[in-house]
């Protein structure tokens, strides 16, 4: 089992993938850490959260090529399981801030003692403890994948459909959120966090402590994703996302299979807001805006759909492009550029980055091997 | 004589004929009213300085009478004076003036005067005099010339409840020609009787009960807070009946509070299925997901701004017509984007909806930020023609002109869409390319040109979507992106390509939205409203009205 496992992920684009994460794990918190400030290769402490904050993205675009890439499944509603994760971790930092707070009540955050609200509503209770908070990243994407994705799959809403729907559920839930009446601080979102298991949120080496465990968790869930796809059950989930009627004759309960891939990125999406959370600083209900799963949706295409190295690599990549370009003298064009990605990936490199690239070291492998079969003079085998 | 109209000279020139006579018709009438009403004023005026003249209490009396009941707008001003004698009269008793806070006026013209006149006495008055002032000052704009005023000065008495106006009533009442004001008069003077302390008397009761009726027929509100002093009356006659007519009323504004939100829900239904129908068409009929959809609403909000803007530098006077010259060029804007965005990238996605969406996704992006480019972020203002501005109280339902006209507009473009889809070639075409687009290209349609003229149309009626929207909107670059959602919604839940079914479900979506509304706030009914869809589509995954038949396996 374990063998079968490691050999699963013994391919190059998988070693070269954890390998440079290993890199980053290690160089940025040591540039960021160690090498002193004058030097050119420091890296300055506000830098390491926006790095963290790729990585983040980087771990919800594997979420999503999860159930898109191998599954078909065009979720527009992955922002709401990223937001719901964050909310989740967000609820655990504002029940540490205790007295700290601007009105010092210990118990209840500051928006409810100015909403004039007396009592902790029943589902903040428990957040104040970090495990339990850690379970709800998982759970609460989760219930909610798994009962959206239940309702759907087993009536065979599909494909765009889906797609339609899941946006509603994102835009259902951006509007209920920015009510103050639901007790989730409103437009205004949880943020001024303090600390963070005890550690000053702010400080340098917890910025570098959560970017490790953003790396970590990018690899584990690539480790995780890898393992499914490559399973029996994967192979089982591309034959849904090529022919799922096929599939479905063959015997197969197609609802369950997809209803499973979908909880499982929800869940990936979840632990990804919540490592969002802590190093952006803020969780508001923008997050849960469409707009964002669509953008989500970019970073896989131009990445490379059904790939996840690429994914990552896509998520990372926009973003950097996003950054680059909205804090300069670019900022008007941003969304022409974005506007741009979206038509020229989707009619110029439909397979994206690592989809072409792979696909051309494959067209080179088969060029040598016809010359090789060529020189050798024997006739190429018809299996090839 | 026949007009016989041979070419487009002919019918310009008719036309402009046609628009200088009323203009200058609506010029020359509302000059002669103006005329009639100032030579009114002054005759009343002239006559009220000759009773002056007489320096008589009894004279001056009759002079605040007529002063009151002339409607002159400095009528107040010039009574205050008198009161604090400060209105003059010059010697030979020709001219008068009024001070106020040391300032001159002309008594006839209310004409501010530059210098203090000279050798003029005031008019003389006594308390008698000054009772019967504050008495007219009271009443006077009851009988202010506008029947409006008068009508808003019952209504004020109405609320006031202040007893001491009632003789006045009294005695105004059988002198009303105006049946409006009338009506006011009687149901404020209604409101007064009840409030009037319980007598014994027969005839109280029989008054107070004949204004009990008298307010039943109002039926509304503040009928209801006139009545509840009878309500608990000694008489038992009088507080049953006020009950009974309380019970009335209540059950009557219930009923008009659904009438009035059958009203609403219309209209946002209307707005729905204006924005849902070019969709439809797109979405319904071709299976293209454009997700630019809401930017070709917003383009044409973003035309009408630059047709309105073109009106108010070129033709001010003639600005009403701007958006009939808006709602063509809405249309070709947005239509001839729409072919421009169906040629240069849908046409290559046919059979990847997905990608389709991706790709629409970000050309709705770089039409937002253009728009944004040219027209800066800021919201624009788009003026409403004199038409559609106001509004008119039908059966106490508050009916504005254009939330009418948007509906009214609404079943027009459906209507004719309905008979481009059925009763043109083009249509016909369109419809053979949907059910069997192999078919139909064997039989020598050319589809590539059905598809962009299809795709054409669908976005030329989103650009006629956003004329209207752009009448009860904020003109914004994001005007598309809060309608998108919305459309996908009214699609989807009356069944993917069927135009009856999105007209069902946009009026279904807006009614139940406004039934909501009331019971759970705004917000939470549009969260309601999304659940319920997103569940009913578990149901019925194709919508209200399905196609039936193998074309819904896509």
């Amino acid at each position: 089992m374990i063998t079968r496992a490691l050999f699963n992920l013994s391919d190059t684009g998988s070693r070269i993938f954890l390998g440079i994460l290993l890199a980053v794990a290690v160089l940025v918190p040591a540039l960021n850490l160690l090498v002193p400030e004058t030097s050119a290769f420091h890296i300055p402490t506000h830098i390491v959260p926006l790095f963290g904050k790729y990585v983040c993205y980087a771990v919800l675009a594997l979420a999503l090529d999860l159930v898109w890439g191998y599954c078909g499944i065009l979720s527009l509603g992955h922002a709401a399981f990223f937001a719901l994760g964050g909310y989740a971790m967000g609820m655990y930092l504002m029940r540490q801030i205790g007295t700290r707070g601007v009105y010092s009540h210990p118990i209840l955050p500051d928006f409810m003692v100015f909403l004039d609200w007396q009592n902790l509503p029943w589902f903040w209770y428990g957040f104040d403890l970090f495990p339990f908070a850690l379970f709800m990243v998982f759970l609460l994407p989760g219930i909610l994948a798994f009962v959206f994705g239940w309702l759907a799959f087993r009536s065979r809403v599909s494909g765009v459909y889906l797609s339609i729907i899941t946006q509603a559920m994102t835009y259902a839930l951006l509007l209920a959120f920015f009510r103050n009446e639901m007790g989730f601080g409103g437009n205004n979102g949880l943020t001024d966090f303090k600390d963070i298991l005890g550690f000053d949120i702010q400080a340098q080496t917890t910025r570098a402590t959560l970017f490790v465990a953003s790396i970590a968790t990018l690899a584990l869930s690539y480790i995780i994703a890898r393992l499914i796809v490559t399973s029996t059950y994967g192979k089982i989930l591309i034959a849904i996302r090529d022919a799922e009627s096929r599939t479905r004759f063959l015997g197969y309960r197609v609802e369950n299979y997809k209803l499973l891939a979908f909880v499982v990125s929800a869940c990936m999406a979840g632990v990804a807001g919540a490592l969002y959370v802590p190093q952006v600083g803020i969780i508001n209900p923008s997050e849960f805006q469409p707009a964002n799963s669509i953008e989500a949706v970019i970073w896989v295409a131009v990445g490379g759909r059904g790939t996840l190295t690429g994914a990552a690599l896509g998520a990372v990549v926009v973003n950097f492009l996003k950054t680059t370009f909205t804090t300069g003298l670019l900022a008007p064009y941003w969304l022409f550029a974005l506007g741009g990605l979206f038509v020229c990936t989707t009619l110029f490199l439909p397979k994206g980055i690592v989809g072409t690239i792979s696909s051309f070291i494959a067209h080179r492998k088969a060029v040598k091997q016809q010359a090789k079969d060529a020189s050798e003079n024997r006739i190429p085998d018809a299996a090839e | 004589m026949p007009i016989v109209i041979r070419n487009a000279r002919d019918l310009a020139l008719i036309l402009t004929t046609i628009i200088l006579a009323l203009a200058s018709l609506s010029l020359f009438g509302s000059s002669s009213v103006r005329a009639q009403s100032t030579l009114a004023h002054s005759s009343d005026l002239d006559r009220a300085l000759e009773l002056f003249k007489a320096r008589g209490y009894a004279e001056t009396m009759k002079a605040v009478d007529i002063i009151a009941a002339s409607g002159v707008p400095h009528a107040p001003a010039i009574l205050t004076a008198l009161s604090k004698r400060r209105v003059y009269l010059s010697k030979e008793a020709s001219i008068a003036v009024y001070r106020t806070d040391h300032k001159y006026f002309d008594f006839q013209s209310a004409k501010q005067l530059a210098t203090k006149p000279e050798g003029m006495k005031s008019v003389r008055v006594n308390n008698r005099v000054r009772n019967v002032i504050k008495a007219a000052l009271g009443t006077l704009e009851l009988r202010a010339k506008d029947p409006n005023l008068r009508i808003r000065a019952a209504e004020v008495i109405f609320k006031s409840k202040d007893l001491s106006v009632l003789p006045t009533l009294e005695k105004l009442i059988p002198q009303e020609k105006n049946m409006r004001v009338k009506q006011a008069l009687e149901i404020a003077r209604a409101a007064l009787i009840l409030a009037t302390p319980d007598t014994k008397s027969a005839a109280a009761v029989d008054a107070k009960l004949s204004a009990i009726s008298v307010l039943e027929a109002r039926s509304n509100q503040i009928a209801v807070t006139a009545l509840s002093p009878a309500t608990q009356s000694t008489n038992k006659r009088i507080s049953d009946a006020a009950k009974l007519a309380v019970v009335n009323i209540e059950r009557w504004l219930s009923v008009l509070g659904n009438i009035q939100n059958v009203w609403y829900g219309l209209s946002l239904g209307s707005v729905l299925l204006l924005t849902a129908i070019g969709l439809a068409i797109t979405f319904g009929v071709m299976g293209v997901i454009n997700m630019a959809h809401g930017e070709m609403v917003m383009l044409g909000a973003y035309t009408t701004f630059v047709i309105q803007e073109a009106f108010r530098a070129y033709a001010p006077g003639a600005f009403d017509l701007s958006l009939f010259v808006a709602v063509p060029a809405a249309f070709a804007v947005a239509g001839l984007v729409g072919i421009a965005i169906e040629r240069g990238v849908i046409r290559f996605l046919y059979g990847r909806p997905l990608e389709t969406l991706l790709a629409t996704w970000g050309i709705s992006l770089f039409l937002q930020q253009t728009v944004r480019t040219i027209f800066g972020p800021t919201n624009r203002e788009v003026g409403a023609p004199s038409f559609m501005s106001g509004g008119f109280d039908f059966l106490g339902l508050a009916i504005t002109y254009n939330r009418l006209w948007i509906i009214v507009f609404t079943f027009i473009v459906f209507v004719a869409l309905l008979a481009i889809l059925k009763a043109t070639t083009l249509g016909l075409e369109m419809r053979a390319v949907t059910q069997n687009r192999r078919m139909a290209a064997s039989m020598g349609i050319r589809t590539g040109y059905v598809d962009a003229m299809t795709f054409g149309l669908g976005s030329g009626i989103a650009g006629i979507a956003g004329v209207a929207l752009s009448q009860i909107d904020n003109v914004s670059p994001n005007l598309g992106q809060n309608y998108i959602i919305d459309s996908f919604m009214v699609v989807v839940f009356g069944g993917v390509g069927n135009l009856w079914g999105t007209l069902v479900s946009a009026f279904a979506l807006g009614i139940t939205n406004k039934f909501l509304e009331p019971w759970v706030g705004a917000v939470l009914a549009k969260i309601f409203i999304l659940v319920l869809l997103i569940l009913f589509i578990q149901k019925r995954p194709r919508g209200l009205f399905a196609l039936k038949g193998r074309a819904i396996e896509a």
